[in-house]
């Protein structure tokens, strides 16, 4: 394996409290996508949450480029659970703000995400508001806004945890697609089994809380995998693995 | 006939929504027309609305130069609890300490009975405009501040953590979301408000003034013209609502996305 792009070491964290993280350790090369799969509650966001230095951990280092991360660096694109578009932003202006944020001046972000529009399916919809987009819209939207800030890297927080069944697993094949063209290196936080199986490199499972991983698994199918095809019994036999160790988290 | 063209057919729907509005009021018009004449009541005790209309017509001079101050006073104390209701809702907002060390006094301000305060405003700042333009401010105030403090809360936390994870600093966070998402509050509150302002300048020129509404009710009750005492409120509760429909107007242009309908299929 090529040098991790990012490396947590035996990070853990007390919040109110609680012992919300025990022993984390983990890493992750450039390109690559990995899931953090998890029981609701385990602090799978609180480990998002440390990245984005929203909150300090209590013991270990995280090291970005084998350098310590510090909080004025900045090296990740963040999309939080559920979407947060800002309802009075058109879409456009949704999509350019973490560009904003950075200082680029408006015209010229426009101009840097105008392109984008079509690849995610928004073509048209660019002085909507977001009250008049569907659940999935609103979600490429949101994807589009983390992705033209061009970070070395994207932490998603549960995207597609709102969306119906039906609108998720079409996200997940067009997120599929998307990785595949682009190959982003990223952290999924994740609860849904399928949904890290289909779409990781590799998979890190937490136990409940105070988490620590309890497995990691390299998924070394070929894509696309959400699609019909031969690798289908293989993907059923790691979901099946990886729920048994998800209900039944004693033996470990 | 058919009402197919959008138009039409939108001043239909328009006038159906208002009707039972108009119908009430109308009603309730009809039935005291109707006693003020027939009852043998005197119209120095109740006098008929037809009667408050034609005496409203004759002293229209009058009453229009005192409805001129009651409105300067009106808009202008309600401007200057506007800006200063805004500029402690930021200073609260950034500084929690703030908060707690004002908020006691605001809600004690609150708590003081127009009636015992308003002789004592006038008092000390004499028959001007100064009186007038504290009085309005401070029963306008604490609500317009409350508005913008609750608003600024009810910024969706996600939307913080997406601007803190970019890097935006305090001043930008609140810039880009806690002020824009507080904007449905301070409508509502200004709506409410607005409608005090109007109580409230008229209360304070009844505490004394040289002209105004206020102090024009006070001469006609003293005079015994129940009629121009009616005429007056008249006019104060075509201000009010002048005033309630300029503010839903300026809502309606100042949040266009609230305009626009929920997700549909294209």
């Amino acid at each position: 394996m090529t040098a991790p792009i990012l490396e947590m070491r035996g990070i853990a964290h007390r919040f109110g409290g609680l012992d919300v993280l025990a022993d984390i350790s983990l890493n992750i090369a450039a390109g690559e996508f990995v899931s953090i799969l998890g029981p609701s509650g385990a602090g799978k966001s609180t480990i998002l949450r440390i990245l984005t230095g929203g909150q300090r951990p209590d013991r270990g280092e995280i090291l970005f480029e084998g350098t310590t991360l510090e909080a004025s660096r900045q090296p990740f694109a963040f999309m939080p659970q559920r979407d947060a578009l800002m309802p009075w932003r058109r879409v456009l202006d949704n999509t350019t703000l973490g560009l904003e944020v950075q200082g680029v001046k408006r015209a010229e972000a426009r101009r840097r995400v105008q392109p984008l529009f079509a690849e995610f399916g928004l073509e048209g919809f660019e002085t909507h508001y977001p009250s008049e987009l569907s659940g999935g819209m609103r979600q490429r939207t949101a994807l589009l806004r983390t992705v033209v800030q061009q970070r070395p890297m994207m932490l998603l927080d549960e995207p597609f945890g709102a969306l119906d069944a039906l609108t998720r697993f079409g996200m997940q094949r067009w997120l599929e697609a998307m990785w595949t063209h682009h190959s982003w290196t990223a952290i999924l936080v994740t609860h849904d089994v399928r949904e890290a199986v289909a779409l990781s490199d590799r998979i890190y499972v937490l136990s409940p809380r105070p988490a620590r991983i309890v497995h990691e698994i390299e998924i070394d199918l070929p894509r696309p995998r959400t699609v019909a095809g031969p690798h289908q019994p293989q993907m059923t036999a790691i979901e099946n693995t990886i729920l048994e160790l998800l209900l039944h988290p004693k033996e470990e | 006939m058919s009402f197919s063209n959008p138009p039409a057919r939108r001043i239909i729907s328009t006038v159906g929504h208002i009707l039972p509005a108009l119908c009430s009021v109308g009603l309730l018009i009809l039935v005291w027309e109707l006693y003020a004449r027939f009852s043998g009541i005197s119209p120095t005790t109740l006098p008929s609305p037809s009667r408050v209309l034609a005496q409203a017509v004759v002293h229209r001079h009058a009453l229009w130069d005192n409805t001129v101050p009651t409105v300067r006073a009106t808009v202008l104390g309600f401007s200057c609890s506007l800006a200063a209701a805004f500029i402690f809702s930021v200073l609260i907002d950034f500084f929690r300490r703030l908060r707690r060390a004002l908020f006691p006094i605001f809600i004690i301000s609150q708590t003081l009975p127009l009636v015992a305060i308003a002789p004592l405003v006038v008092l000390w700042f004499g028959f001007g405009l100064t009186p007038k333009i504290l009085l309005v401010a401070l029963v306008t105030f604490f609500p317009m501040l409350v508005a913008l403090a609750q608003g600024y809360e009810a910024t969706e936390e996600e939307i913080e953590l997406l601007l803190a994870s970019m890097g935006a600093p305090r001043w930008k966070r609140f810039l880009l979301a806690r002020f824009p998402a507080a904007l449905p509050h301070f409508f509502a509150g200004l709506r409410i408000s607005i409608t005090y302002a109007v109580v409230g300048a008229i209360f304070a020129e009844y505490a004394g003034a040289a002209q105004g509404l206020g102090i024009y009710i006070l001469n006609a009750k003293n005079n015994f013209r129940p009629d121009l005492v009616l005429a007056a409120v008249l006019v104060s509760a075509l201000l009010t609502l002048t005033l309630f429909g300029a503010s839903v107007l300026v809502q309606y242009a100042a949040m266009p996305w609230t305009r626009r309908g929920r997700y549909t299929l294209r």
